[in-house]
């Protein structure tokens, strides 16, 4: 075990896998010269040169397309954006050629391209900045959208992706990467579609993904001391999703709440209430409730947008809902 | 022709009753207006009388069952003839997978739920006595037949999915369990403590082993909610919660009093109790303030100009009140015959509907019990109820002299509402005025 960063495990990772296979290359705004706008890939230009660590202008639909191209014909693309925010830009290639090819050429084309950069909220940088894509993504079959929310497994799940040949949309947070955990060292790759239980309890299950399992787990503390015991259960990969976790779970609390960033039409959250609800019915003892980002653009002001994002005092008022505590 | 027999409307105001006896066994010979069983309503135990002649064939819901007005409970026919080709009827539109055992055990039946639990299916009780129909099947059904506060107003139970798994896999009838989830929903902590061995959850297949949590021997008692423990419960609890109380105590000579009593009895040669005494003060302190003889309405206030008086009355299973009417306008002796009778009546479960309504104030007594003094609970839609404590013998200043007493407390509990301070504070000054100089009682 080794302790580090989230953003030195992102790193690791790209340059382990760069060492490993000499079509893996990273391409992005800032990345080379600038050592990464988060300093992610720091050092790097520096160790593998600027034919695999490349700059780019500010243009996301171009360099989006160029690493559908260069994987379509054989390299390993990884396509930093600089926030996830700015893929919007990008979304045709994403939603129509990555995710697309492998079926429109009948299995003859695949994409093994990793898009990634921080998604979420950050700190005020204003609602054209603060959005949480991923359920824009989900929504697309043919990619795979992950969010780990510890070092260990972004550093597992980033090789994960960077090895799969198909397009893969990795979700980091501007929140999470200085935050420490311990990575086991060696070849670690955390395969797709497995949940993980980021805290076991027995009364009620709560279930995120990237930042805010930390606060999840925060909520779960502050819970226990009240008498109620959470299980907390970090999804980690958001498509494919992992049933069975969320089964086994339910099936032992009875009752669960889903928090995490993003508004509260549709999304992931909806998608898990939707399996839960449809996989064990029989199992529930409450409505399944969950907490989102409130329903408006992301305000600039600092107060305010502390209280649009989820915090932990929304997650406990919701355990205590489905629990019977309160109304 | 056999035909089904359903719960009739016993009482002006029953919703539902429960099957406390039937005098009747299957295959007796029944004669009109024979007893066929004692049902418990919501007021009073009362009798069900059969319309019909002939042979009870079949009793479709045991005793303690609870069943809702117009539900089947049994079918009369000629002695010989079959009623099971009425059994289904009595199910009037329960859905056919209810009745067929393997469907109904399907994941594809279980996903409605909803259609299973519809009033139309409610004939529960005659699957829950019909130990041949599917355990499943019954268990599916049962919580059609819910009388509970779960229950909303078209019959269906409120439970969660989880509540009805373990209600299935345990076998338990949730028509007996009060929900404490968000509207009355039926959640998994309710199930605590019940097992299936307990009255409260009648076992539709055979009996399972207990839940594990509970020690052999150690479960709680559970009695099931009689119908009168029901509507106490119900009514008491709204009173508590809609009626804003307030409390008058005073703290009067019962010197007088006491006097009179045994004067009156030694001399009268008839016995008269303390409560007589009181319930005829009150009486004559009501004719002085009428104020406080007044109801609370959404749209104007009431004020009576009949004094008619509810008494509580201890019965085995809780509490009824009997009503004295006219208390203003009859003497001592004629009070204390009539709450005699009216005690007598109560204990023996046979207080007609119409003797326990429309009080217009209340007297609860606890004096007896050697309670100094108690704030009681007000019996709505009535204004006020007084509260009368034990008569203490104490030191007591006289002329400024200190010489041994008699005191009694009184605590009127008041619907604000309706009765204000100054009020209650009047009609307490009258009845002070009344029990200190007793004769009056006697006079008026």
């Amino acid at each position: 075990m080794k302790s580090m960063r989230y953003r030195e495990a992102v790193r690791e990772a790209i340059a382990e896998e760069m060492e490993r296979d000499s079509r893996v290359f990273l391409m992005g705004e800032e990345v080379a010269q600038y050592q990464g706008a988060y300093k992610v890939s720091e050092g790097l230009l520096e160790r593998f040169g600027e034919k695999r660590i490349i700059d780019t202008p500010i243009t996301e639909a171009g360099f989006a397309g160029i690493g559908i191209g260069a994987a379509i014909v054989g390299l390993r693309p990884i396509i930093e954006f600089m926030t996830w925010n700015f893929s919007a830009v990008a979304f045709d290639q994403l939603l129509n050629n990555a995710a697309k090819l492998r079926q429109m050429s009948g299995g003859q084309l695949s994409v093994p391209i990793v898009f990634r950069g921080p998604n979420g909220s950050a700190r005020q940088v204003g609602s054209q900045h603060s959005h949480s894509m991923e359920h824009f993504y989900v929504h697309v079959p043919g990619l795979k959208v992950v969010a780990p929310a510890t070092p260990a497994d972004a550093k597992g799940m980033l090789k994960a992706a960077i090895r799969d040949d198909d397009p893969v949309l990795f979700l980091e947070s501007e929140t999470l990467y200085s935050v420490k955990g311990d990575v086991p060292e060696g070849d670690y790759v955390v395969p797709f579609g497995k949940g993980r239980i980021a805290r076991e309890g027995k009364d009620c299950t709560l279930i995120s993904y990237s930042r805010m399992v930390h606060v999840c787990l925060e909520a779960a503390e502050a819970l226990a001391a009240k008498g109620i015991d959470c299980e907390v259960i970090d999804l980690r990969s958001l498509r494919p999703l992992d049933e069975e976790i969320l089964v086994q779970s339910i099936s032992k609390t009875h009752r669960a709440v889903v928090a995490y960033e993003g508004w509260p039409y549709g999304g992931v959250g909806a998608e898990v209430v939707d399996r839960i609800q449809r996989l064990a019915f029989d199992e529930l003892d409450a409505p399944i409730l969950r907490v989102t980002t409130l329903d408006v653009p992301m305000p600039y002001n600092a107060k305010l947008e502390q209280h649009v994002i989820p915090q932990a005092d929304r997650v406990i008022a919701a355990v205590e809902a489905v629990t019977y505590r309160r109304d | 022709m056999a035909r089904v027999i359903d719960m009739p409307k016993l009482s002006p105001t029953m919703e539902e009753g429960q099957i406390v006896t039937w005098h009747k066994k299957e295959g007796d010979a029944v004669e009109v207006d024979e007893l066929l069983a004692e049902v418990e309503t919501d007021k009073a135990t009362m009798e069900f009388r059969s319309f019909d002649r002939g042979t009870l064939l079949k009793i479709l819901v045991p005793p303690g069952s609870m069943v809702r007005l117009g539900e089947p409970v049994a079918v009369i026919g000629k002695s010989g003839e079959s009623a099971e080709h009425l059994i289904p009827n009595a199910r009037g539109a329960a859905p056919p997978s209810a009745a067929a055992p393997p469907s109904a055990a399907t994941p594809a039946s279980a996903a409605t739920p909803a259609s299973a639990a519809t009033p139309a299916s409610a004939a529960t009780p005659a699957s829950a006595a019909t130990p041949a129909s599917a355990p499943v099947a019954a268990a599916f059904v049962a919580p059609a037949a819910i009388v509970a506060a779960s229950v909303g107003a078209d019959g269906r139970v409120k439970a969660s999915p989880y509540v009805r798994k373990l209600a299935r896999e345990r076998s338990l009838d949730l028509r007996s369990v009060h929900g404490s989830g968000t509207g009355g929903r039926i959640v998994a902590r309710d199930l605590e403590g019940a097992s299936t061995s307990s009255p409260t959850v009648i076992p539709v297949a055979a009996p399972t082993a207990p839940t594990p949590t509970l020690a052999l021997g150690r479960e709680p008692r559970i009695k099931p909610l009689s119908m009168m423990r029901r509507t106490i419960a119900r009514r008491l609890t709204e009173s508590k919660q809609q009626v804003p109380h307030f409390y008058l105590t005073i703290d009067v000579d019962a010197g007088a009093l006491v006097e009179l009593r045994t004067r009156f009895n030694a001399e009268v040669g008839r016995k008269v109790s303390f409560n007589d005494l009181v319930v005829k003060a009150v009486a004559i302190a009501i004719a002085r303030a009428p104020e406080v003889n007044a109801q609370f309405t959404p749209e104007a206030l009431v004020y009576h100009r009949r004094v008619d008086i509810s008494v509580a009355v201890a019965v085995d299973d809780g509490l009824v009140t009997p009503v004295v009417r006219d208390a203003d306008q009859l003497t001592l002796l004629q009070i204390s015959d009539k709450i005699q009778a009216l005690s007598l009546r109560a204990r023996e479960r046979k207080l007609g509907v119409e003797e326990m309504t429309g009080g217009t104030f209340s007297i609860s007594n606890l004096g007896m019990h050697g309670i100094d003094e108690f704030a009681a609970v007000i019996n709505p839609p009535e204004g006020a109820i007084l509260a009368v404590g034990a008569i203490r013998s104490e030191p007591v200043v006289k002329n400024d002299v200190v010489v041994p007493g008699k005191r009694m407390k009184l605590t009127l509990s008041c619907d604000h509402r309706v009765v204000d301070g100054a009020v209650g504070a009047k009609f307490l000054a009258e009845l002070r005025g009344v029990i200190e100089h007793p004769l009056q009682i006697l006079a008026l």
